[in-house]
Parts: C-alpha cells; sequence; structure tokens
C-alpha cells in the first residue's frame, strides 16, 4: 500500500500569473517527405505569429528561453535534435531545453515553460514540440516505440508497445466494462465521434465518415481493440508562446487573441504496470471515499486501484490542477476539453481519471451524449464536448507534438476563433485538402474554462494544461 | 572476415572480440510522382549493443536453472518491510535499502493466476516470439505486485490458475526464458527447450 505525505500532496502554486497568448501548428500526416522537420516548426511558429499579427522577426524578438518536446530521437536518428531546430528557428544564443516524457512530452514541455514564466525566470518563452514517425517502416516503428517499456521485463516480449498497453485495457473491458457488447458499441461511437470531428479540421489527417459497425468490422489489433480504436501515427509540429501579464498584454494589443490564463500540472505512475502497488484512490475535489466503499461489489475485481484500470498519472495532474485552479467539478467547472485518446478505452478510463465520471462509470459519458458539441440524444449542445479536432485517434499523434495540439484546439474555442481558423479555404487548399461540403462549425459558445490532457505510455507521465478566460476564473488567487 | 561480437569482463572492464558493426552503401529515395527528383537517402545500419543487468544478473541467470527469484524489503524501519517484489527489484522503492533475494519458485507454482491477459496478432521488429502472442500478467499469494509474461500453451483467461516453465535449453538469458502455462499442463505439451 503507499501511502503520501501532505508535502507531496500540497497543492502547487504559480509565483506569478502566466498567459497563453498564441499558438500554431504544422499540417498533419502519416509522412511529410517533402519537409524536413525544422520546415514544419516554422510553418508553427509563423501560425503563431500571425494569429498575434506578427511577423515570426517580430515575435522572437520577445522570447527569452525555450523549451522543446521532442520524444523519439531513435526515430529521427538525431540527438539533440532541440538544437538543430533551435538553431533553424533562429533563437540562438537563447537558453534550450529538450524535454522527452513520451506521448506526454507535449504536455510536458508546456509543463516545463509555464514554471519559466511563473518562477520570473522568463517573461516569454517559446514551447515547441514535433515527432517525425514518418522514417522507418511500421514494424521497426513499433520495436522502437517499445523501446520505451522496460528494456528487459518488457520489450522483448513481442516489441510490440500497444500488447503492453492491451493488458490494461482487458482488465478495464472485462472488470468495468463487464465485457458487454453494448459497451463494445460505445467504444465504437467514440471512434466515430474522432474521426467524424477530424473531418472538419484541416490539420487532421484522420477524418473519416463512418459508422459504429465499420469500427466493429476493421482489424482487429489487440481484443477488443480494433484499428478504428487506435490513434494515428503522425508528423508535424505544433507551439505556443507563454508570457507573464505585462508581455502578454503587449503582445495581443493587435490580435484577436485574449491573453488565457495558463496552469500545468503533472504526475507518474510506473512505466512498467507490473509494478503497480495498491493504495486509496486519491480523491478530486467533488469526490467522497464513500462513493467507492461499494466499488468492488459493483465491479468484482474493481476494488484493486489503481490496478491496471486505471491511470494513477492522470488522477495525480487532475488531483493538483483541480486544486491550484479552483476547480470542483470538471462537469460544471469546464466548457470543452482535449483528452489523450490513444485508444478508445483509454479515452473512457481517463474520463474517471479525471473526475467527468465516477470510476466505473466513464461509458456514461458517451452514452449521455455529453460528450458531443451537439448532443445526439436532445438535440441540444453537449455539455463538455471533448476531443472536438478529433484527437490523437481522428487528428493526429505526432507525439511531442499531441499534447501542444491539444493545447492549440482548447485556446481557439476560448478565443471564439475556432471557425475562423478550421473553415480557413486557404488553410484547407495549403494542406492539399478538400473542405467537406458539409463542413460544420464546432466553437463552443462562449467557452471559458478547458482543460486539456497529455498522456504516456501506459500512464507514465501524465500533465493537465487547464486555461482559463481571466474574466472567469474560479479562485482569486490561483 | 566478419564474425558475431562477443564481450567478456575483464578486470573490470568490457573486452570486445568480433565485429560490432557493418557499414551499408546509403540509397537514394526518389519522387516517383515527381520526375524521380531526390528526396532523401536510406541510411542502413547493422550495430550490436552492449548492455548489464547489474543487480538483477542473478536473476536473469536462474530462468535457465528453473528457479524465479524476488525480492524482500527486510528493513525493520521501512513502511515496506516484509513486501515482496515480483519483478525483482533491487532496491526497495521506499527506504531504496538493498533487498534481500528470495527463490519464489514454489509460491509461483502453488499460487500464480492470471490477473489480465491479451492475445496480440501484431509484433514489432525484432519479435522473437510466435504470434498470436498470449501476454499475461500474473498475480501471487503474499506479492505486491504483477508479473508481466506470456502463456506458452493454451487460451488464457482472468483468474485461471498457471504455473512456470524455463527455458533450460538454449536459453536466451532474457525474460523469455520464463513462461507460464495452465495448472494442469503435462510435459509432453511443452514446447522444446520448456520444462516445469
Amino acid at each position: 500500500m503507499i501511502k503520501f505525505s501532505e508535502r507531496q500532496l500540497k497543492t502547487p502554486k504559480f509565483m506569478r500569473p502566466v498567459y497563453l497568448v498564441t499558438a500554431g501548428q504544422s499540417k498533419y500526416a502519416r509522412a511529410i517527405p517533402e519537409k524536413r522537420t525544422e520546415e514544419l516548426c516554422i510553418d508553427a511558429l509563423t501560425m503563431a505569429a500571425e494569429l498575434l499579427g506578427m511577423t515570426p522577426a517580430e515575435l522572437k524578438k520577445y522570447i527569452h528561453t525555450c523549451y522543446y518536446g521532442h520524444f523519439a530521437d531513435h526515430f529521427g536518428d538525431q540527438l539533440l535534435g532541440e538544437a538543430v531546430i533551435h538553431d533553424r528557428l533562429g533563437l540562438d544564443p537563447l537558453g534550450n531545453i529538450g524535454i522527452k516524457s513520451g506521448g506526454a512530452t507535449g504536455g510536458s514541455t508546456l509543463w516545463e515553460a509555464a514554471k519559466a514564466v511563473a518562477s520570473g525566470y522568463s517573461d516569454c518563452v517559446l514551447a515547441m514540440g514535433w515527432e517525425r514517425m514518418d522514417e522507418v517502416p511500421t514494424d521497426e516503428g513499433n520495436f522502437l516505440i517499445a523501446s520505451a517499456a522496460d528494456r528487459d521485463w518488457e520489450s522483448p516480449m513481442g516489441q510490440i508497445y500497444t500488447g503492453y498497453y492491451a493488458v490494461m485495457a482487458q482488465k478495464y473491458w472485462q472488470v468495468f466494462g463487464k465485457a458487454e457488447a453494448s459497451f463494445r458499441r460505445t467504444l465504437a461511437e467514440i471512434a466515430v465521434k474522432h474521426h467524424g470531428y477530424a473531418r472538419f479540421n484541416p490539420f487532421a489527417h484522420g477524418g473519416m465518415e463512418i459508422t459504429v459497425d465499420d469500427v466493429l468490422v476493421s482489424p482487429m489489433v489487440a481484443d477488443p481493440l480494433r484499428a478504428l480504436d487506435c490513434c494515428l501515427m503522425s508528423v508535424g509540429a505544433a507551439c505556443a508562446i507563454l508570457c507573464d501579464e505585462d508581455t502578454a498584454m503587449e503582445l495581443t494589443k493587435n490580435s484577436k487573441n485574449k491573453p488565457l490564463r495558463v496552469w500545468v500540472t503533472a504526475g507518474s505512475h510506473t512505466l512498467r504496470p507490473a509494478d503497480r502497488r495498491d493504495m486509496e484512490i486519491p480523491l478530486l475535489p467533488h469526490e467522497t471515499a464513500d462513493q467507492y466503499k461499494d466499488l468492488g461489489k459493483e465491479f468484482p475485481g474493481g476494488d484493486r486501484y489503481p490496478g491496471f484500470t486505471g491511470f494513477l498519472a492522470a488522477r495525480m495532474a487532475a488531483y493538483y490542477g483541480y486544486r491550484m485552479t479552483g476547480i470542483n467539478d470538471p462537469m460544471e467547472d469546464l466548457d470543452v476539453i482535449e483528452l489523450h485518446d490513444a485508444f478508445t478505452i483509454s479515452d473512457v478510463q481517463t474520463y474517471e481519471d479525471i473526475g467527468i465520471r465516477p470510476y466505473g462509470q466513464g461509458r456514461d459519458f458517451v452514452e449521455s451524449g455529453d460528450c458531443y458539441h451537439k448532443n445526439p440524444l436532445t438535440g441540444k449542445p453537449g455539455r463538455l464536448p471533448s476531443n472536438l479536432s478529433g484527437g490523437l485517434i481522428g487528428c493526429m499523434h505526432a507525439v511531442g507534438a499531441s499534447g501542444i495540439m491539444q493545447v492549440f484546439e482548447i485556446a481557439t474555442q476560448l478565443w471564439g476563433r475556432w471557425a475562423e481558423i478550421h473553415g480557413d479555404e486557404k488553410l484547407w487548399k495549403e494542406f492539399g485538402r478538400e473542405k467537406p461540403k458539409d463542413w460544420t462549425d464546432l466553437q463552443v459558445k462562449g467557452a471559458k474554462r478547458a482543460l486539456s490532457i497529455s498522456h504516456a505510455g501506459v500512464g507514465s507521465h501524465v500533465t493537465a494544461t487547464i486555461l482559463m478566460d481571466p474574466d472567469h476564473l474560479l479562485k482569486k488567487d490561483a | 572476415m566478419s564474425s558475431y561480437g562477443q564481450v567478456q569482463v575483464k578486470n573490470g572492464r568490457y573486452k570486445f572480440r568480433g565485429d560490432f558493426h557493418r557499414l551499408e552503401q546509403h540509397m537514394p529515395i526518389r519522387n516517383a510522382d515527381e520526375g524521380w527528383k531526390l528526396v532523401g537517402v536510406t541510411k542502413p545500419r547493422d550495430m550490436t549493443y552492449v548492455h548489464t543487468y547489474g543487480g538483477e544478473a542473478i536473476f536473469f541467470e536462474s530462468l535457465s536453472q528453473g528457479k524465479l527469484l524476488a525480492t524482500k524489503c527486510e528493513n525493520p524501519a521501512c513502511e515496506s518491510n516484509g513486501s515482496i517484489f515480483q519483478p525483482f527489484r533491487i532496491h526497495c522503492p521506499d527506504c531504496l535499502g538493498k533487498n534481500a533475494v528470495i527463490d519464489m519458485t514454489d509460491v509461483a507454482k502453488k499460487t500464480a493466476t492470471i490477473h489480465t491477459y491479451m492475445v496480440c496478432e501484431r509484433s514489432g521488429a525484432f519479435n522473437m516470439l510466435d504470434k498470436p502472442i498470449r501476454f499475461i500478467n500474473i498475480e501471487f499469494k503474499g506479492v505486491s505486485t504483477i508479473l508481466f509474461s506470456y502463456l506458452l500453451v493454451g487460451e488464457p483467461q482472468i483468474g485461471m490458475r498457471v504455473v512456470p516453465v524455463f527455458k533450460y535449453y538454449n536459453p536466451t538469458y532474457t525474460i523469455l526464458d520464463l513462461s507460464w502455462v495452465p495448472a494442469d499442463t503435462k510435459a509432453e505439451a511443452l514446447p522444446e527447450g520448456f520444462g516445469f
């Protein structure tokens, strides 16, 4: 049984407010042989500057330090790729550092960038993430990804990370999903939703109009997960600019971007799921210990926490993040979210870890229609739309960029610029993609607060990035 | 003439013999849709890595001797005192003291059950297991963690009683030398090289 000390559970606090002023991203695709990685990074930074009504050269004059997220050096065969990008962005001699935390690399990059501003070290920082996963065949790619598992205890087994993940999915499927056909269909609905929303996102490369039945007959990857339940493998770059208050006001004076307050928190858990030890469930502000006392009776096998069914790192990122920002109930306090949907089932697991639904009841977030932009049951706006970008299943998973892509997406929602950017004909044309005739505006009207979850591997690292309109804070001294 | 790279430790240092890498010609990558213009090059490479098991070496050595070793925190001042770790942890995750090595082969034979499993149809490059791979996680009575491994015979189910089998002949000296079979499996059903 693991027990945490009070010091370990301290609510984090920034020493001064941190603001997100702009963000940008490149096109995402399975392969982009016509561009080097730095070209994609320059595309992202150029877009971030344009959203402020500035040139990249003008924006660069404000940047003081740089935080680069790039997970898989061995995919690109380039150690210190951060230094290459930094040079090509013309940002020498500014201090820079590379950040790696698997699938959470993008979120971790924002975590480091935010702390640099919060501490006063820098007034304006660049957080840039990218990944290049197109330069090896898929089976070698699987081998390289499996290197992120424990190389003596796990990787030799099949050299396939999906398998290490899938044992957890199977446990959740049987314990909380009760291996019900109806739950399998709910998972498929998530795939339909995310591939569907991606159709309206010009940056995305997994947009598809599909049905639940299409998902259920797609090739089996690891039972119960099929090909359309799984995230994409992508190439691309995304960036964000974080500032203190004075710099934020100056940078946004000629822009539609309102500076957004930003907080990032993080949790971790063993890289090797085998090492998970039991503990009591760390409770979120709106939960009580009582509500979980019969969990094992309701869901036999579900009383071992975190067991193989929950992501403790996600729970801890939310634990710190909600207390830091004053979020009580995420369903009430947030307007839009982007989650790390590596697989449809891990999306459901995350609903529970971050308190959108209690443990064991994640599927209800989908079945109630709450997770949609427009609730298909009521025809009214969904209570908490999730992954309107298409997520990792429909938009992209260019690992180092993914967590920043999510923040780009929720920021455009809070700026009220989602339709302007995602509906831009010029962008669709530039990316060589056809804008669908039924293109739909997925702006969440009046969105003021948002959350994104960036997640690594089997839950080894997870970050929570929370954005709020500064006029709609939940806690005065946050 | 090339030979496989071999390594020994002598006087506290690695002694390398044979070939550890092979150079091959780079090849151009051209765009078939755009007049065969140059896009880039391939970068072939064949390299042998060297890796120490350190304090876990005894665990991997013991597998081909039919023993499943674990570790136990015996620090009376530690809140995890008495905890048994499988996977083998050299140090206690709480007090960071050096754990005692224990033989848990009998515990595994008598109490191992499948906590969860996955039948995986795919693999990555350099995979050495037959497909589909039946990944299993195994829980043991009195052990605080859950071991990841693979089922060699039969179809896995949560709660199934399993027993360990070891690769006595031609061992790989990796975690693949340990596998599991349903508790009622007969010796003649085991693949060549494996035994109870």
